[in-house]
């Protein structure tokens, strides 16, 4: 009877205990590679609207997408937000003040190593362990690699939705349009295979639907 | 069936057949069938009554129950209302009437400076002069006797004469004039009397209005502790109109209440966070609630404290003292509340005015963050909001105390007629039944037509011969 009694009220007192409710996590790669890199106001404007959308205990993070991404230091910003309002306020206006620095001067480096950025935002996104993890590719997925880069690796997207944003056609693509549809297909079989979900987002006008 | 339709060559045969078993079988079953038919029919009926009996007592009960309920709360009430009167009469007694001794001395010493004046007032008659008559005898004289002296004579008592009727005319104006004077200083004297009689009788009417009311309601008291019909139907007919208002206004209550709610949620996410939950709501918004309950039960025992209401008898019991010191507690924390609610809706303010900021940046449609010159009068108006309705709130006390008595007749009235509505179809439902058996025997004789004829031939045929052997 005892042990009923004490469980009885061990349950009301962790159904009154203050829990959190799902939140979101949000992983942006920024490609700055060649000729994409006059895109980047266009990364910014859905940046913003990412943290718009974004609220209190949500995770965000942009990086850029250079020779070699697998790395902390292309974090450009990260943020874990404050579950006060003011605060989250305070954070976004940082945030958005850290991306427009970035976008005025951001570098255009020589690789594109999206492997790598992926595997940072995997990595990034699972110790934060966020209730939905999304991982924004703003590229025109045309992975260039350096002499040296292994980048074979399989992931594990399982719980990740990938979603690739303003996949521009490339000059040879509009030569011969199946290598454009083979990148797309490459990718997304190989998110799909981890275990993830893909998207593709080309129309920046219709970001509705985006988180 | 085939085997059924099969005992003879024939179908037809084998239905006919089976027909005149059949019928054979029920009309020899008649009896014992109608029986029971009749039988589970009355014993249905029977219990149906016994239940509708029940209702009904139980319906009884209750009403008497309400009734004495009723006549409670009512006497309760009339109790309350004739102490307040009597409160009222108190009052008027200990501020008007208390100096009346006071009051008495003044009218006594009114009285009596207005009778010094008037006796001093009185209006003394000049003596007339006591040498009139020889004046006269004098004057008789006729001056041609030769009398030596007497024109002289009378001209010195003319002389005299003339001089004292001066004196004495002045004497009487100054006289006179003092006595105007007196009766003019009694005319405030007088004012202040007929002032002072016109408060008393004022007072006076006041007490005799009060003591009809008295003792109107001590009438109404007498029938409901006598429990008398009318009083009964007055007081459940009052119940009902209680039970709607105070519904009614509890409703604005509410809405006030969310209104002030949606003041404090908000900014509350500041101090308590703006995502964590507790059983799946969220803790600012529970925090905000809690706030307004707060408010809402120092509001409660503010005006129990206040004696306006009764809901809790032990407040109203405490000393004076204890209740003061009460009155004043809770007042202190409703303030305080209801300064912490003018501060939060401040902040809700504030917090909008940093979301929109942040949204327009985000946009990057700067010139939408220029806050408005107008917007002080929306956070001022928020601010007042927050101060003023904690304060309108604690008057809910009232509409909930009569809410929640009349709530209590209004409960029993209801169960009344369910009960009443119950016994009535079990009565129905006992009745029906009883009925239905009868017509489930005629329904069971309807196939029997041919067998029951016959029998009705034959009982006729013997009754008429045995009127032949008889006659």
């Amino acid at each position: 009877m005892k042990t009923i009694a004490l469980s009885v009220f061990g349950l009301l007192l962790a159904s009154c205990a203050p829990s959190q409710p799902a939140s979101s996590g949000v992983y942006m790669l920024v490609d700055t590679s060649g000729t994409y890199r006059e895109e980047i106001t266009k990364a910014q404007q859905i940046i913003r609207y990412t943290l718009s959308q974004l609220d209190a205990t949500d995770t965000f993070a942009v990086a850029r997408v250079d020779t070699g991404s697998f790395s902390e230091k292309d974090i450009i910003a990260k943020m874990t937000f404050d579950d006060r309002p003011s605060t989250v306020n305070r954070q976004k206006r940082l945030f958005a003040e850290q991306v427009e620095k970035f976008v005025n001067d951001a570098p255009s480096s020589a690789y594109t190593d999206i492997t790598g950025g992926l595997l940072q935002a995997i990595e990034y996104l699972n110790e934060k362990d966020p209730g939905a993890k999304t991982v924004l590719i703003f590229s025109d997925l045309k992975e260039d690699l350096q002499d040296g880069y292994i980048r074979d690796i399989d992931f594990d997207l399982h719980g990740f939705e990938i979603i690739a944003l303003n996949v521009t056609k490339l000059r040879s693509d509009n030569i011969d349009p199946r290598e454009y549809l083979t990148r797309l297909e490459q990718w997304q079989a190989k998110v799909e295979k981890s275990g993830g979900s893909w998207r593709v987002i080309n129309d920046l006008d219709g970001l509705e639907g985006l988180l | 069936m085939n085997f059924l339709l099969g005992i003879t060559p024939s179908p037809v045969m084998s239905a006919l057949l089976w027909i005149v078993l059949i019928v054979t079988a029920l009309y020899f079953a008649r009896p014992t069938v109608h029986q029971f038919i009749l039988a589970t029919g009355d014993a249905l009926h029977k219990a149906f009554r016994t239940a509708s009996q029940s209702v009904a007592n139980a319906e009884q009960g209750l009403a008497e129950r309400n009734r004495e309920v009723l006549l409670a709360a009512g006497r309760e009430t009339k109790e309350r209302v004739v102490e307040r009167e009597f409160d009222r009469i108190n009052e008027t007694v200990r501020k008007d009437l208390a100096n009346f001794s006071a009051l008495h001395r003044n009218l006594s010493e009114s009285i009596n400076r207005i009778e010094n004046d008037h006796k001093e007032a009185v209006d003394v008659p000049p003596d007339p002069p006591g040498w009139v008559a020889a004046v006269e005898a004098v004057a008789a004289i006729d001056s041609k006797d030769n009398r030596v002296g007497v024109g002289n004579v009378l001209a010195d008592i003319h002389k005299s004469l003339v001089k004292a009727h001066k004196e004495a005319m002045s004497a009487y104006h100054e006289a006179s004039g003092q006595r105007h004077a007196l009766l003019r200083k009694m005319r405030p004297e007088w004012r202040q009397i007929q002032q002072t009689l016109g408060k008393v009788g004022k007072n006076v009417e006041s007490l005799l209005g009060r003591s009809v009311t008295i003792d109107r309601h001590m009438e109404e008291y007498e029938d409901i502790v006598k429990g008398e019909d009318r009083a009964v139907s007055v007081l459940s007919s009052s119940s009902l109109v209680y039970f709607f208002v105070s519904a009614l206004v509890m409703a604005v209550a509410i809405g006030g209440a969310t209104i002030n709610f949606s003041l404090i949620a908000r900014p509350m996410a500041e101090m308590v966070g703006g995502t964590s939950l507790v059983g799946g709501f969220r803790t600012a918004d529970i925090a905000a609630l809690v706030i307004i309950m707060v408010e809402i039960s120092m509001g409660l025992f503010l005006m129990e404290s206040l004696r306006i209401t009764r809901l809790f008898p032990v407040i109203g019991a405490l000393p004076d003292k204890m209740r003061v010191r009460m009155i004043w507690i809770t007042f202190t924390i409703l303030f305080l509340l209801a300064s912490v609610e003018a501060g939060l809706a401040y902040m809700r303010e504030v917090l909008l005015h940093d979301e929109l900021a942040t949204s327009a940046l985000l946009r990057g449609d700067l010139d939408v963050a220029a806050s408005s010159e107008y917007m002080w009068i929306t956070t001022a108006a928020q601010m007042g909001m927050g101060f003023i309705l904690p304060f309108a709130l604690t008057f809910v006390a009232i509409p909930l105390e009569t809410f929640v008595h009349s709530l209590r007749t209004v409960v029993g009235l209801i169960a009344i007629g369910v009960l009443r509505f119950v016994s009535l179809i079990l009565q129905l439902l006992g009745s029906g039944l009883r009925s239905f058996s009868a017509l489930l025997t005629h329904l069971y004789d309807l196939p029997l037509f041919i067998p029951l004829w016959w029998a009705a031939r034959d009982r006729d045929e013997a009754s008429s011969d045995l009127s032949e052997v008889r006659s």
